[in-house]
């Protein structure tokens, strides 16, 4: 951490305002060496500076120039952002100067890894920064601020403190066994205590998949044969001509997505290529992706054409679809010829692409089936974070091992251990356990920039 | 007149210390202020329970003397925690004070290469801060190579009860005044610390109609793994359960400000796990009794000692609330209750092998380290000796990791954590206890009594041949594998477990909780001892979790061995908090993973000590 790393903190390519930010000791006298104006190394901390960036009197952009000193900043070490004017090849340009000046591209989290090795912000804090940067939409937003806060933390430590009473419980019964008078825990006890804490687990576990949701958004596949207007409905959905719409079959040839708030919560639609005989190379390989999409979705919509019946092929898809499926018959409008009598065990909306209102049912089925009600009323201060969830689950296991030796009847002091062992894995949701490979594991999950 | 070694007291650090350094060939003195005290108990009259049991066997297979010695002088033997699993199972001996001592005596008289005096040691001879002698209260001199400080309650020691303070070590011998004074002025961090103990009573004043008899076990049983010495289980004497009373309670409420404690006469720190019967009463207030045992001391003389009643009232209360207990209600105090408090150093100030950071070949161990409890001490003193031993032989340090012995754990801690309340034993304190049982103390820490020289050859060959019977039969029970025939099944009905459904080896069915290993005396040969049976079936049957403490201690060793050079400068460490640069500059860990365990130092800055030590080795290698 004595080097000065550097890296592009905007998204590239998008919005007016490119920045580049550099993290270290020598993140000012750096700038200042291929900064026209003001001498960086003089003015006060939290200024912005206006000025050229040149490269060798070669005037590269037209920028503002932030320069915060540490310990104040985010990461505790001196920090500069270069505030400069949009464009991959400007913005790419200043980073290559900056980095040929001294500094080090930055690895995937590292200012936030610095903030946290700094003392700044502690682990789920850490996270959280990651997830507010990832953010998509309001629901997404709220929860990562509550984080933020610390309500995550709040809970999990709770949660700790009814293990550490229970382990103390059985440890003083360990080393004072003369001492009658101390409650003897007994396995029924441990029974009762640790299936309310499975309980409790279970529920922040399932809760915090909703929060995988509200961050990571639905993703759902459209699926069907050509030409049953796919590509209409997922138009419809995000408003806007995102996908081609043709009457050609065999348009579509690639995955478009496009995302779309519903019910505050981030709906990713993928359309995919029709599927049937592909014709050429292009279409073969689109309806390959297609059938992928199908198994790796939180979704899968169906779709049918009102006015034709049901093919062979259909039928085909139908069988193979997975659970998490549902049928839209489309365009409505036209008069049914669909045999109903094959859907009967399914789940069938109906939809019509050409009136604008025609895709609400869609809308409120979406809302129905992923509870979105519900989600968006609760209080999000669930663990929204895969390491997070994934330490939860580890201690849900553990729990399992507990009952099972619970069942074996294996001594309360051995099962004890394995009692430890969970206290021990919502330690390290917190960061209160030390691992390297938390630490290491944690910080390349993060993306580039703060 | 010159020795290898001197040993500072003769208590049960002391004891260990000069009988292993003697039993090494080195020139050992141990001086004392008084030879009849000797491996005194001045106050629970046990040895054992929960860890310290554990530690006793492990002084055993170190080649220490502490086992073999209880084993020659208990009144009663109790296996403790026998319900619950074998990780936890823990001798417990109550001691005959009296034969305890002289059984220790004549060993230390016996040994060669050991001499005993008498004498108040003051000061330390020091040149280059490597230690060269001691200065005797008459300012004669004596010199070593090395000593070994086990100095227990006598350094600046004051007894107290009510208002009364006396400067004096137990049994009103004479404390050392200005050894703590001259330790300080070497650097040393001196701390106050107190303990207490309680009254004793004359036996035959006791009705102990009114109490619950606590007889010893049927069962024999021993510390030692060598040369056992038959008993009878009927020789025991029992002890006795008794509660307070809720007079009892009132009369401590009411006089709680004569206590010497709560009067605000002690300046030391007092063990927050043993507290006097005032605190027991005080913080636990709305609880309506507490129990005590009554427990005999010695067959020469008649003093029964009331675990769990030590104060530190003045004498006249403490008659009152003596004659509230059940039984003792006419009873007669022998010797009053006293708390005492004594000096102790800072044990963050040694490093692992016992010696002092300040002072080359000074090693201290014992209360002098803030430790409580007679095998806390005597497992001190024995590693302070076997390290004072490889070093003058210039052989590398024996240092127990924690995964090993109940030993590694407590001078872990106290070089790590260092002590605020006098610090004892716990099982809790051990991460890996399901490794650091009763029953493998050898098995874990033989082959280092036998590397060091403390076990002889034939013990360790008869070591040797266990080690070998248990392996032999593990592979047995593996090898042997049943059919679910009907005559199998048949079988194993009649040993009451449930039939098989495909072909399963005698060591997977040994891990049925239902199945003992001798209903399978019919199909293999089980002609091994019982330690060899039991040693084999708790492998057996605890196997998976023992695989996880295995795993779990592997992870921990990782890090134990990653090294820190001894001279690193903190200060160029780059980005770690003050506190940890303060913390990790003062206790020098030796490893990343003693590192991790002091407290104040975060996993930040453990990783940037890790990023600090890697650029420097590639640097080196540059």
């Amino acid at each position: 951490m004595n080097d000065t790393i550097a890296a592009i903190s905007t998204a590239l390519g998008v919005g007016a305002i490119s920045i580049v930010r550099l993290s270290g000791k020598d993140a000012i006298s750096i700038t200042n060496s291929i900064f026209k104006g003001k001498d960086l190394n003089n003015v006060n901390s939290h200024t912005i500076n206006y000025g050229h960036i040149v490269d060798n009197d070669k005037v590269i952009d037209e920028v503002l120039v932030s320069i915060m000193r540490s310990p104040k900043t985010y990461t505790c070490e001196d920090i500069v952002e270069i505030n400069c004017h949009g464009g991959i090849a400007t913005t790419n340009k200043i980073l290559e100067l900056v980095l040929l000046n001294g500094a080090r591209l930055a690895e995937p989290g590292e200012f936030t890894k610095r903030a946290f090795l700094n003392g700044r912000i502690d682990l789920i804090e850490a996270e959280s920064v990651m997830d507010l940067i990832d953010a998509k939409t309001e629901e997404a937003r709220k929860l990562s601020i509550n984080q933020l806060e610390g309500k995550v933390s709040t809970i999990i430590r709770n949660f700790r403190q009814k293990l550490l009473e229970l382990l103390a419980s059985i440890e003083v019964n360990i080393d004072y066994p003369e001492y009658e008078d101390i409650e003897v825990i007994t396995n029924e006890n441990i029974r009762k205590e640790i299936s309310n804490i499975k309980e409790e687990l279970n529920k922040i576990i399932m809760e915090s998949e909703n929060g995988k949701i509200i961050k990571k958004g639905i993703k759902v596949a459209i699926v069907g044969r050509p030409n049953v207007g796919k590509s209409s409905i997922l138009n419809r959905l995000l408003n806007e001509e995102k996908a081609i719409v043709t009457d050609i079959e065999g348009t579509t040839r690639d995955i478009v997505e496009g995302e779309v708030s519903i019910s505050g919560i981030l709906f990713r639609f993928v359309d995919t290529a029709g599927i049937r005989e592909a014709k050429d190379l292009a279409e073969k390989i689109g309806i390959e992706r297609s059938k992928n999409e199908i198994f790796n979705s939180d979704l899968v919509l169906m779709v049918l054409n009102n006015n034709e019946n049901i093919k062979e092929e259909d039928k085909n898809l139908i069988n193979k679809l997975p659970k998490n499926s549902l049928i839209v018959i489309n365009k409505n409008d036209l008069c049914s010829n669909i045999d109903t009598e094959f859907l009967k065990d399914r789940d069938v909306i109906y939809i019509d692409t050409v009136n604008i209102d025609g895709i609400e049912p869609l809308k409120n089925k979406l809302i129905e089936m992923f509870n979105l009600e519900k989600i968006n009323n609760s209080d999000y201060t669930y663990m929204s974070n895969a390491r997070q969830i994934s330490l939860a689950k580890e201690a849900y296991n553990i729990i399992n091992d507990v009952e099972l030796g619970l069942k074996n009847e294996v001594p309360t002091d051995l099962i004890e251990i394995d009692i430890k062992r969970i206290w021990e894995k919502l330690g390290e949701i917190l960061g209160e356990s030390y691992s390297e490979e938390l630490i290491d594991q944690l910080f390349t999950q993060f993306c580039l920039g703060k | 007149m010159k020795f290898d070694v001197i040993v500072v007291g003769g208590g049960h650090a002391g004891c260990e210390a000069c009988l292993a350094c003697a039993r090494k060939n080195k020139k050992t003195l141990l001086i004392t202020s008084n030879k009849e005290n000797i491996a005194d108990m001045p106050c629970n009259p046990s040895i054992g329970g929960p860890a310290k049991g554990i530690v006793v066997r492990e002084i055993s297979a170190l080649g220490g003397e502490m086992a073999n010695n209880i084993d020659k002088s208990f009144l009663q033997m109790k296996m403790l925690n026998t319900k619950k699993g074998p990780a936890v199972r823990a001798l417990r001996a109550q001691a005959d004070k009296i034969s305890y001592k002289q059984e220790m005596i004549k060993t230390l008289e016996s040994t060669p290469n050991l001499t005993i005096m008498e004498g108040m040691v003051e000061d330390l001879i020091i040149e280059n801060n490597t230690i060269k002698g001691i200065v005797l209260e008459d300012n004669s001199k004596i010199f070593s190579n090395c000593v070994i400080l086990t100095t227990g309650t006598y350094l600046k020691g004051v007894i107290l009860y009510g208002s009364t303070k006396i400067e004096s070590g137990p049994h009103e011998e004479r404390p050392s005044k200005f050894l703590s004074d001259n330790l300080k002025k070497l650097g040393f961090k001196i701390k106050r610390l107190k303990t207490g103990t309680p009254p004793r009573i004359e036996k035959s004043s006791i009705d102990f109609s009114k109490a619950v008899l606590q007889p010893g076990d049927c069962e024999k049983h021993y510390f030692s793994f060598f040369n056992n010495q038959d008993y009878n289980v009927d020789d025991q004497l029992p002890c006795y359960l008794i509660y307070t009373t809720p007079l009892t309670h009132q009369i401590i409420k009411e006089n709680l400000s004569k206590s010497s404690m709560y009067g605000g006469y002690v300046e030391g720190i007092g063990p927050r796990y043993c507290p006097s019967i005032e605190d027991k009463i005080v913080r636990f207030a709305d609880k309506e009794r507490h129990q005590l045992f009554l427990e005999p001391e010695s067959i020469y003389y008649d003093d029964i000692y009331i675990q769990g009643f030590s104060t530190s009232m003045p004498h006249d209360v403490q008659e009152r609330m003596v004659h509230s207990l059940p039984g003792l209600e006419n009873a007669i105090i022998n010797k009053y209750a006293y708390a005492i408090e004594y000096d102790a150093i800072d044990s963050t100030q040694l490093k692992p092998t016992l010696e002092t950071k300040l002072i080359k070949n000074l090693y201290t161990a014992g209360q002098i380290n803030g430790t409580s409890g007679y095998e806390e001490a005597a497992c001190q003193g024995l590693m302070a000796a076997i390290n004072v031993c490889l070093k003058l032989d210039n052989k590398e340090p024996l240092i127990l990791k924690r995964n090993e012995a109940y030993i590694g754990v407590l001078i872990d801690d106290l070089i790590t954590k260092g002590v605020i309340d006098p610090y004892r034993l716990l099982t809790s304190r051990a991460e890996y206890r399901l490794l650091l049982r009763h029953d493998n103390a050898d098995l874990r820490l033989m082959d280092y009594g036998y590397q060091v020289g403390l076990i002889s050859e034939e013990d360790y060959r008869l070591f040797c041949e266990k080690r070998d019977s248990i392996n032999k039969l593990l592979q047995n029970l593996k090898n042997y594998l049943l059919n679910p025939t009907i005559e199998n099944n048949k079988f194993l009905t009649s040993i009451g477990t449930q039939e098989i459904v495909t072909t399963t080896s005698l060591y997977d069915l040994l891990k049925r909780p239902e199945i003992e290993i001798n209903q399978f005396k019919d199909l293999i040969d089980l002609n091994y001892t019982n330690e060899v049976l039991e040693q084999v079936t708790i492998n057996v049957k605890y196997e998976g979790y023992i695989k996880k403490a295995n795993k779990e201690a592997l992870k921990m060793l990782e890090y134990e061995n990653i090294k820190i050079p001894e001279g690193i400068d903190y200060n160029l460490v780059h980005n770690i908090a003050k506190e940890a640069k303060q913390k990790l500059s003062e206790i020098r860990p030796t490893s990343i993973g003693q590192a991790m365990r002091i407290s104040g130092v975060n996993p930040a800055d453990i990783t940037m000590l890790m990023v600090y030590l890697k650029r420097n080795k590639v640097n080196e290698e540059r």
